[in-house]
């Protein structure tokens, strides 16, 4: 039992104890290495990498609860850029002109509900023909880019509202609009999925799909409820990230999807479901960014930056087997 | 008696349903369009499928046996990038070039090979891992920039990407000739048989007696191997590449593979059925072209239709339309 606790403990704390190291050697690796003179440890660089985080951050949080859930959902990637073509294309509808800085709520309103509503149809065909979330999204993922561009040709979507963008860097205490958006919806969503029965039947679908049923669980609306929320959130990153800088490319938020699920996987999620939290995916989403920008800061470039993340990726994996399958083994080859 | 011919008529369609579908498909945009049945137009598409197609080939084989390959895209502009540099290097040359990209490639496939297969992680996870780290190394490689073969006409090395045989084009002869190939290997040799045993029931494949980590291994082989005649064909068509020649088509070549019918549980598929899979693909882009409508609606109506094929086939399976989820 107590060696349970220990190799629990050891697992939880991991990316914890991976960001300390992270900090520590990219501060001392800093003083040798790096062009500016700032320390890397500076509060104004901390902020600045909760905010950048944010993007994926907050579809992280939501991919987190469908991977608990047994699923996976590659189409974030799209739903951001297609909510983000919305939110500022809507800005210059004649009618919407009208409206002054009026406007800029409704504009909000039609992104998150494009969102939403683009993550009700996975959520229904998931749920109604039962074919499996990989193959539905992966298909939604073509689909709904094939909508962007539908949308604007490859041309980018631009409308600069400066009231927009004044929300956008607002900030208190230097915590500025994207990061408090990001800290408020891992609160939220942390509280659902620890306090609220919502969350316990997540875990419960994700663990066993059978046994759920069998516990009265309706696992159909279940589902589809996080598909909602999902496609909700990554509108809302588009909402978050492009009020601030007006223009939109029709291939932005690709390969957002895997971006989010290293992270996901990093804090500890698993694939199979049934197992995973908010809080670790917090942890991986801030151990990622700050290895690109740790990376950056002592002059090594996305290459490099690439190149280790898939390789701890890797290595997380393997460290992750390593830890439980002893003792439990299955059969050995 | 007449029941019977039904049933045997309805399961012939569960099974081939998808080469019904293309059969049907084609012949009904011919009769609209005669220009889309004209030979110059079939070999057309057929050759902007290959590079797709070729890597298809090799995908089918990994997620026979069971697993995911989303590092292929990022893969072959790798191998892209390499053959080029080499090719411009005076040290190696055409001659040089190409057997060293392969090896280099099929090095990547071995590494992703013995991850998945002999320590057993996470296919999904590892190749995602690989896709990254590939990405990083092709940007190391090219410093960033984009690979140009300088003196374009004093070099045969177009032949791959532009030539033709026997008036067919050469990329649509090495699809077809690697398809063949490839082909008989699953069907018709232990190897093959293997790879289903193994995607169909890994532990009773092992308490039969079958290496399963070897056979996982080579199928990331073959599916290197694929890869790197993929980025042979697409540097040697465009006698040049961008760093990301290839991005976001691991998710693509996965359609045309799901869209062939292979289970992504693993233990069924075909290579026939995965070249029916890519060649929807490319001829329904082709027939929406002709059709006048935008590039981009393909993209809607491949996710409409692989939605479509895979829920067909799970609804055959179980007997009913719709899924018994609460």
């Amino acid at each position: 039992m107590k060696s349970d606790n220990m190799s629990n403990l050891i697992k939880n704390g991991a990316i914890w104890g991976f960001i300390v190291l992270e900090l520590i050697f990219f501060q001392v690796a800093g003083e040798f290495w790096s062009l500016s003179e700032r320390a890397f440890m500076d509060l104004d660089n901390m902020l600045l990498l909760l905010k950048q985080s944010a993007p994926i951050g907050i579809i992280a949080v939501g991919m987190t609860v469908i991977m608990i859930n047994g699923n996976i959902d590659l189409s974030v990637g799209a739903i951001y850029a297609l909510c983000a073509i919305v939110m500022l294309d809507s800005m210059s509808w004649p009618f919407m002109e009208s409206l002054g800085d009026w406007a800029i709520p409704l504009a909000w309103l039609f992104a998150l509900l494009t969102g939403a509503v683009l993550g009700l149809i996975n959520g229904v065909i998931v749920w109604k023909t039962g074919v499996d979330a990989f193959i539905v999204t992966l298909g939604s993922m073509l689909g709904y880019r094939g909508l962007v561009f539908m949308y604007n040709g490859e041309n980018p979507t631009y409308h600069l509202n400066w009231t927009m963008v004044d929300i956008a860097e607002w900030d208190i205490f230097g915590v500025e609009t994207p990061a408090l958006v990001f800290l408020a919806v891992a609160l939220i969503v942390w509280f659902v999925m620890t306090r609220t029965v919502h969350g316990r039947n997540a875990y419960a679908v994700g663990n066993n799909r059978e046994a759920a049923v069998n516990a009265a669980i309706r696992v159909g609306p279940h589902m589809l409820i996080n598909f909602v929320l999902i496609g909700f959130l990554a509108a809302l990153s588009a909402v978050t990230f492009y009020s601030g800088s007006g223009s939109v490319n029709p291939n932005d938020g690709m390969l957002f999807e895997l971006w989010a699920i290293t992270a996901v996987v990093l804090g500890g999620t698993k694939l199979i479901g049934g197992a995973g939290s908010i809080v670790g995916t917090f942890g991986g989403v801030i151990a990622i960014q700050l290895l690109r920008k740790g990376l950056g800061h002592i002059g090594a470039d996305t290459a490099t930056v690439n190149l280790v993340i898939g390789l701890i990726l890797i290595a997380v994996l393997f460290l992750d087997r390593q830890l439980n399958v002893k003792g439990k083994e299955e059969l050995k080859v | 008696m007449a029941e019977k011919n039904l049933d045997a008529v309805g399961r012939f369609l569960a099974r081939q349903g998808i080469l019904v579908a293309f059969v049907l498909f084609m012949v009904g945009f011919s009769l609209w369009n005669p220009r889309f049945i004209d030979i110059d137009n079939v070999f057309g598409v057929i050759r902007s499928s290959a590079i797709l197609g070729v890597m298809a080939l090799g995908v089918t084989f990994v997620v026979i046996g069971g697993n995911l390959d989303l590092s292929v895209g990022s893969l072959m502009s790798f191998s892209a990038i390499v053959v080029l540099d080499l090719h411009e290097n005076p040290a190696f040359g055409p001659y040089l070039a190409i057997p060293a990209m392969f090896a280099m490639t099929m090095a990547i496939g071995a590494l992703i090979g013995f991850l998945v297969g002999y320590l057993r992680l996470n296919s999904l996870i590892v190749t995602l891992g690989m896709l990254s780290a590939i990405h990083g190394l092709t940007l190391t490689w090219s410093g960033g920039q984009n690979m140009d073969i300088a003196n374009q006409d004093a070099t045969w090395f177009g032949v791959f990407g532009r030539g033709t045989a026997l008036g067919i084009p050469i990329p649509v002869l090495m699809f077809g000739l690697l398809a063949a190939v490839l082909a008989i290997l699953l069907a018709k040799t232990p190897f093959g048989r293997k790879v289903y045993a193994v995607g169909g029931n890994g532990t009773a494949a092992t308490f039969s007696g079958i290496p399963r980590a070897r056979v996982v291994f080579f199928t990331y082989i073959i599916s290197s191997f694929c890869v790197a005649t993929a980025g042979l064909i697409q540097a040697s068509r465009t006698m040049g590449a961008q760093n990301t020649v290839g991005q976001g088509m691991e998710l693509e070549v996965l359609a045309a593979v799901i869209l062939g019918g292979a289970s992504l549980l693993g233990g069924s598929g075909t290579v026939f059925k995965t070249v029916i899979g890519v060649l929807i693909l490319g001829f329904i882009q082709n027939g929406l072209l002709l059709a006048g409508l935008e590039f981009y609606v393909q993209f809607v109506v491949t996710w409409v239709i692989i939605i479509l094929a895979v829920w067909l086939d799970i609804a055959t399976k179980r007997g009913k339309l719709w899924s018994a989820i609460a």
